[in-house]
């Protein structure tokens, strides 16, 4: 119980870092104060409070869960991959985002799209998209919560109410605290899980009597040898994930954040930096995953590994309800826990508790910019802001930060395990199928809000069609795929394991390529904006042209 | 030139994600315990932090700050009846 103890000792730090922000804002109540933090942080927090954004309950437990189930594979499928296209997007979009909105007044990417191609209710259309593809990552965030407190308590506090306290306490210091607030707590929660996630690996590995000896033993075993390499996953399917990190920059919340800088100077060190925090990360989850395969010892671990033995060896005989049953016990998402909780005593599990509490609660980013895209893209827009006055226009970002958590919670009751999967398949390959609405916003003369438009409805459509078609088909056991669409003996949609593959691409390859043609291709079918509208954005040798002199 | 070759570079770092030369390798374990893709993919990001570092010094778009600052202080964004 010590360490559930810890771990609600730093919940109640975060609420009150929340809480102070609230305090010192002195009841300054002016919408840009709220939800950008009157564009004012400076580069450290800028840097750490970006990251630790990006850094949720995914890249902690999931990451760990996924290599834990899949090897090394891990990192090179979301880390390294990310190091590079996060810090490229963000010096490529993320500068001029915040150029934009400094020149403008913009606080949401919606306002921006309104204004560039002079939509206005297709402009609403976005904002439905993207607050229907973030809601699945608040989901997991509040589904690790509570599989972390529940793991570190040892099953004395209860999933649902490990959740309940999660979803309370980002939803208290959102609501008082709006952007100030989280960007604190985000850089608190980052210094946490860096130097906590470095002394976990220094633990267990002299708990273990170190690492090589557990690296051995699984290269020589047959059933765990494949781990170490990436001969169970095809070339097609990890290139394909290569464009998953394309949607960090179309996250709203990350897009929002990089109008908080208070320069453009501050995302020198972000870029740089970026791929340093994420090694710093994502290795360690990789490796601590795959060498919890090397911890029989652990009784937890010990049942996961029996569950995916015999999944392997009877998954012809089983019914679609044990196969379901056998793969929720072989999940891993809780392995770093278990392994904490063994090997680590229990005021350093507390704390290493803690660092993990401090990524999987990275959701509140998240509850603050589908806040701040509520109150400005709908409110604002639809005449409240004119009507109510500023201070009503907060007030009703405050309520909706309250009625996200409470959704959120209530889906993550009943929303399946994995949270990797989940995460992956709907958010991530969502909005890396809306970034041709950012590229042709910011690079494109030619680009037409009926362009934009299409763009989202194939967004939609194409999640849409994902969803159904992975209800009707159940998950296949590991190792097999159920061919969904075949042409002429080629399998073009299969059912895998974990989602659906095209051709053996990710969803997200053709996704990707379907709206990228239908903006070039409606685009040059229908009007363009006004040449007055065009020449705010793009005036002659103006640095925001493609092809100026820089 | 110099931003092409920057691009260039970009480029060639997108591609030697896909290292398939280490696919179906486990050995050597670097350093005792690290399977050689994952050591690969951890040199991997020290390169992409590298390559950052020089976008920063010699491609960084100053222009578009002096341009933001300069700029006079515009309305915010309009509402509904103003726009079709």
């Amino acid at each position: 119980m010590i360490p559930a103890l810890v771990v609600f000792l730093y919940l109640g730090v975060v609420l009150y870092i929340g809480i102070f922000a609230f305090r010192r804002a002195g009841g300054r109540e002016e919408a840009e104060g709220y939800f950008l933090a009157n564009r004012s942080l400076g580069q450290y927090v800028f840097l750490l409070s970006l990251f630790g954004t990006n850094m949720t309950a995914f890249t902690i437990l999931g990451s760990a869960g996924h290599a834990f189930s899949n090897g090394v594979v891990t990192y090179g499928l979301m880390g390294s991959s990310s190091a590079l296209v996060i810090p490229v997007t963000l010096y490529l979009f993320g500068t001029r985002v915040w150029a934009l909105g400094k020149r403008f007044g913009f606080m949401t990417p919606v306002q921006m799209y309104r204004d560039r191609w002079e939509c206005g209710h297709i402009g609403t259309a976005i904002f439905a998209v993207q607050a229907t593809l973030l809601v699945p990552y608040i989901v997991i965030a509040v589904m690790g919560g509570g599989t972390t407190l529940s793991a570190v308590s040892g099953g004395a506090v209860p999933y649902w109410f490990g959740g309940l306290v999660v979803a309370a306490v980002v939803m208290s210091y959102v609501f008082f605290g709006g952007m100030q607030g989280t960007a604190w707590v985000n850089t608190f929660q980052t210094v946490l899980f860096l130097t906590f996630g470095a002394a976990a690996i220094v633990f267990i590995g002299v708990s273990i009597g170190g690492f090589p000896q557990a690296l051995e033993r699984l290269a020589d075993a047959p059933e765990t040898a494949a781990l170490l390499t990436r001969e169970h996953v095809s070339p097609r399917f990890f290139f394909s994930y290569m464009l998953i990190p394309l949607s960090s920059i179309m996250f709203p919340h990350i897009s929002i954040f990089c109008l908080t800088a208070r320069r453009m100077g501050q995302f020198r060190k972000t870029v740089i930096f970026y791929p340093l925090c994420i090694l710093a990360i994502w290795l360690p989850c990789t490796f601590l995953g795959l060498t919890a395969n090397a911890m029989t010892d652990v009784p937890g671990i010990e049942s996961k590994i029996e569950a995916r033995a015999v999944l392997a060896a009877e998954r012809e005989t089983l019914s679609p309800a044990e196969t379901a049953e056998l793969q929720r016990a072989a999940a891993g998402d809780d392995v770093i826990i278990l392994m904490l909780e063994h090997y680590a005593p229990l005021w350093l599990a507390g704390l290493l508790g803690a660092g993990i509490m401090a990524a999987v609660m990275a959701s509140d980013s998240q509850i603050l910019a589908l806040s701040t895209m509520f109150t400005e893209d709908v409110f604002a827009y639809y005449g409240g802001k004119s009507r109510f006055g500023s201070a009503v226009q907060v007030q009703t970002g405050r309520v909706f930060v309250v009625l996200i958590a409470l959704v959120a919670y209530v889906i993550a009751l009943q929303a399946p395990p994995g949270i990797f999967g989940i995460a992956v398949q709907y958010a991530f390959s969502g909005f890396t199928t809306l970034l041709p609405l950012l590229v042709a916003a910011l690079f494109w003369r030619g680009s037409t809000k009926w362009g934009a438009l299409a763009v989202v409805v194939w967004t939609a459509v194409t999640m849409t069609a994902i969803a159904v078609l992975q209800a009707a088909v159940p998950p296949p056991p590991p190792g097999t795929v159920v061919p969904v669409w075949t042409v002429a003996g080629v399998d073009v949609v299969t059912r895998t394991p974990g989602g659906t593959d095209v051709l053996g691409y990710m969803p997200v390859l053709p996704m990707l390529l379907g709206s990228s043609l239908l903006m070039v291709v409606v685009s040059r079918l229908t009007p363009k904006p006004p040449a007055a509208t065009l020449a705010r954005y793009f005036p002659v040798e103006s640095p925001l042209r493609p092809g100026s002199p820089r | 030139m110099r931003n092409w070759l920057l691009a260039a570079a970009v480029g060639a770092l997108y591609l030697l994600h896909q290292d398939f030369w280490f696919w179906d390798a486990a050995r050597p374990l670097v350093f005792g315990f690290l399977p050689i893709g994952l050591f690969y993919h951890g040199a991997y990001s020290l390169a992409v932090a590298g390559l950052m570092w020089v976008l920063v010094r010699y491609a960084w778009p100053t222009h578009l700050e002096a341009d933001a600052e300069s700029a006079p202080a515009s309305e915010p964004p309009g509402e509904a009846g103003e726009r079709s």
